[in-house]
């Protein structure tokens, strides 16, 4: 029995254009306060998947839901809109700002979509940098940071606005194992705690234990 | 908005210099044609002034325009120089007052005007402090002049020698300031201002040298009552209460040169009499300023339309080359706005965030644009006296 609010998707199909390259999911449900792992190789299209699922890649066939909406059938500009208000999003390539300091770039969607950050979103962000161990670098350049407190930063950024969904691509993988754990446990219990759903794309297979469910793109691929 | 202004804004001030350079680049080339008016238009608004107040010039035929500057800008412009019995001819007319002007000499640049006291009424000139012409070798200084050379009642000024080297040419006069005038805003304010006897003893027409009668050491010949003094006579190069009886000048008086006559008719009548009088002289003409310097501004006003041209191109194409500055920019920073979009942003936002850069480095450049006019406006007078 599929959650109505939480994550669906149903034969979804992708192929890149004059490449062999191909992702087909035939079915993937992710109730709302649940984690998923998505792990295997490098090239298996974890990564591809995750852009499929928050809209940055339109399917070639099949559905996907976040919660009622459907994500597919949306417009370039809706879905946009749909994530800048339901997702947050952790880039392998953190995606930060440069010319901005920390501050700057966690409120930036915030900005873009209410205008102005108000007192409880400063809060929640003190409190994310806080957990994150980055508050020290508050009104820091992102440029003088480390790869580590930019990849925290970008955590922060994607949780601030406390989305629905929240989609990581790898976000440990500049951490040492310690904050990766931080992180990780971070990720997961925003996501319990406010019921939101968590998909993660993983490398390390000590973490996949820690989540709810766990999806092989191998498996997927000898489906 | 405020998000996009924000972003626009932070990505200005982080590259503040390069964003101030184009901004900088743009508001000189936007302002040149506006300084450009400014600069013209007050130039015209003093030209026309002077000339408007002066009615009527005289001097020899030759170049109207130089006869023009040499009498209201004291330029040197080496007109042929018109004989001092002219100024008798004209006063004995009565239908207009004559005021001489003999502009030849310098002292340390600035000009040396020999004229007579009615100039100073005529021109609405006042002390600010000593004393008018009182005997030759006195002078009355400019405001401006005074102020830069530190010039005061009871000190004094050299006439300069017209070349360095010429020991048979003139040699330099000690002039005695007797007073400074009140500034005006005209060329008269850069000005020192004799007698023009004292512009003739400058010019060695008259001059002051030891009594030949006490002194038999220095008499060359003696003939028929005439004394001819030898080079040991010691020539005066100042004007003093001892020595001034001892200055004559040779020959008539009436030949002696000045530069131009101002002719101040008493009606209208009288100027179109004059005019006209002075249409048939062979080797004198009279010139009216106020049609000159039409003349001469109406090529100005040419010359300005093919600058303004010349200007709005090189605007064009500085506005070409910002779009490509501003093309380049946003091509090079595709990742940046990509990441935009993946976050959630708008392609409104996004597009606002661009025209909002371009908005904040027009503005700049406008700010900038008007400080270089509001600078020009204050320059203007500075900038035509230096011009003139």
């Amino acid at each position: 029995m599929s959650d109505p609010s939480g994550l669906n998707v149903s034969d979804l199909r992708f192929a890149y254009s004059g490449d062999g390259f191909r992702v087909h999911v035939p079915r993937l449900e992710l109730a709302a306060g649940k984690a998923l792992a998505l792990a295997g190789p490098s090239g298996a299209g974890k990564s591809t998947l995750l852009r499929l699922l928050t809209g940055l890649l339109t399917p070639t066939s099949g559905q996907v839901c976040l919660g009622s909406a459907q994500i597919d059938a949306m417009s370039r500009e809706e879905r946009r809109a749909f994530r800048l208000k339901e997702i947050g999003l952790v880039f392998q390539d953190f995606a930060l700002l440069d010319y901005l300091t920390v501050t700057e770039n966690i409120l930036l969607p915030h900005q873009f979509r209410e205008g102005s950050a108000d007192a409880s979103v400063r809060l929640r962000m003190q409190d994310l940098t806080q957990r994150l161990h980055i508050d020290r670098y508050l009104d820091k350049k992102v440029s003088q940071l480390s790869q580590g407190e930019r990849q925290r930063v970008a955590v922060a950024r994607a949780l601030v606005h406390e989305p629905r969904f929240v989609f990581a691509d790898e976000p440990t993988a500049s951490l040492d194992p310690a904050r990766g754990r931080i992180v990780v446990d971070m990720l997961l219990e925003d996501a319990r705690r406010r019921g939101a759903c968590l998909v993660m794309v993983t490398h390390d297979p000590n973490m996949l234990p820690m989540f709810d469910q766990t999806l092989r793109m191998e498996d997927l691929a000898s489906s | 908005m405020s998000a996009s202004f924000h972003l626009a804004a932070r990505y200005v001030l982080r590259h503040r210099f390069q964003s101030a350079l184009l901004a900088g680049a743009l508001g000189l080339v936007f302002a040149l044609p506006l300084c450009l008016r400014v600069l013209i238009d007050h130039a015209q608004q003093e030209l026309r002034a002077r000339a408007a107040a002066t009615p009527q010039i005289v001097g020899t035929r030759g170049s109207a325009l130089d006869l023009m500057m040499t009498a209201l800008y004291f330029k040197r412009e080496n007109l042929i120089p018109l004989p001092f019995g002219a100024l008798a001819e004209l006063r004995s007319n009565r239908s207009a007052s004559a005021i001489p002007l003999h502009i030849r000499f310098q002292a340390q640049g600035a000009p040396i005007v020999g004229t007579e006291l009615e100039y100073f009424t005529f021109r609405g000139l006042h002390l600010a402090a000593g004393k008018q012409l009182g005997r030759l070798g006195d002078c009355v200084v400019g405001a401006r002049l005074a102020k830069q050379r530190g010039l005061q009642p009871g000190g004094h000024v050299f006439s300069s020698p017209e070349q360095a080297f010429d020991m048979a040419g003139v040699y330099p006069l000690k002039m005695h300031v007797t007073g400074v005038l009140a500034p005006n805003g005209t060329p008269d304010d850069e000005a020192i201002f004799v007698d023009v006897k004292t512009a003739w003893l400058i010019e060695g027409r008259s001059h002051g040298h030891d009594d030949l009668k006490e002194d038999k050491s220095v008499v060359l010949k003696q003939e028929e009552g005439n004394i001819v003094g030898n080079a040991a006579v010691r020539m005066f190069n100042e004007v003093t209460d001892a020595n001034i009886a001892s200055f004559h000048f040779h020959g008539d008086i009436a030949t002696y040169p000045i530069s131009a006559v101002i002719l101040l008719p008493n009606n209208a009548k009288a100027e179109a009499l004059l005019a006209g009088q002075f249409a048939r002289s062979k080797d004198k003409q009279l010139i009216r300023p106020q049609d000159e310097m039409e003349a001469l501004l109406s090529q100005l006003v040419r010359l300005e339309g093919f600058a303004a041209s010349a200007l709005l191109l090189t605007a064009t194409a500085a506005l070409f080359v910002t779009a490509l500055v501003f093309a380049l920019s946003f091509r090079l920073r595709q990742r940046e706005f990509a990441t935009l979009e993946d976050v959630g942003v708008s392609r409104r936002s996004l597009i606002s965030v661009k025209v909002l850069e371009i908005l904040i480095v027009g503005l700049a450049a406008v700010f900038i644009g008007l400080l270089l006019l509001s600078f020009a406006s204050v320059a203007a007078p500075h900038l035509l006296r230096m011009a003139l």
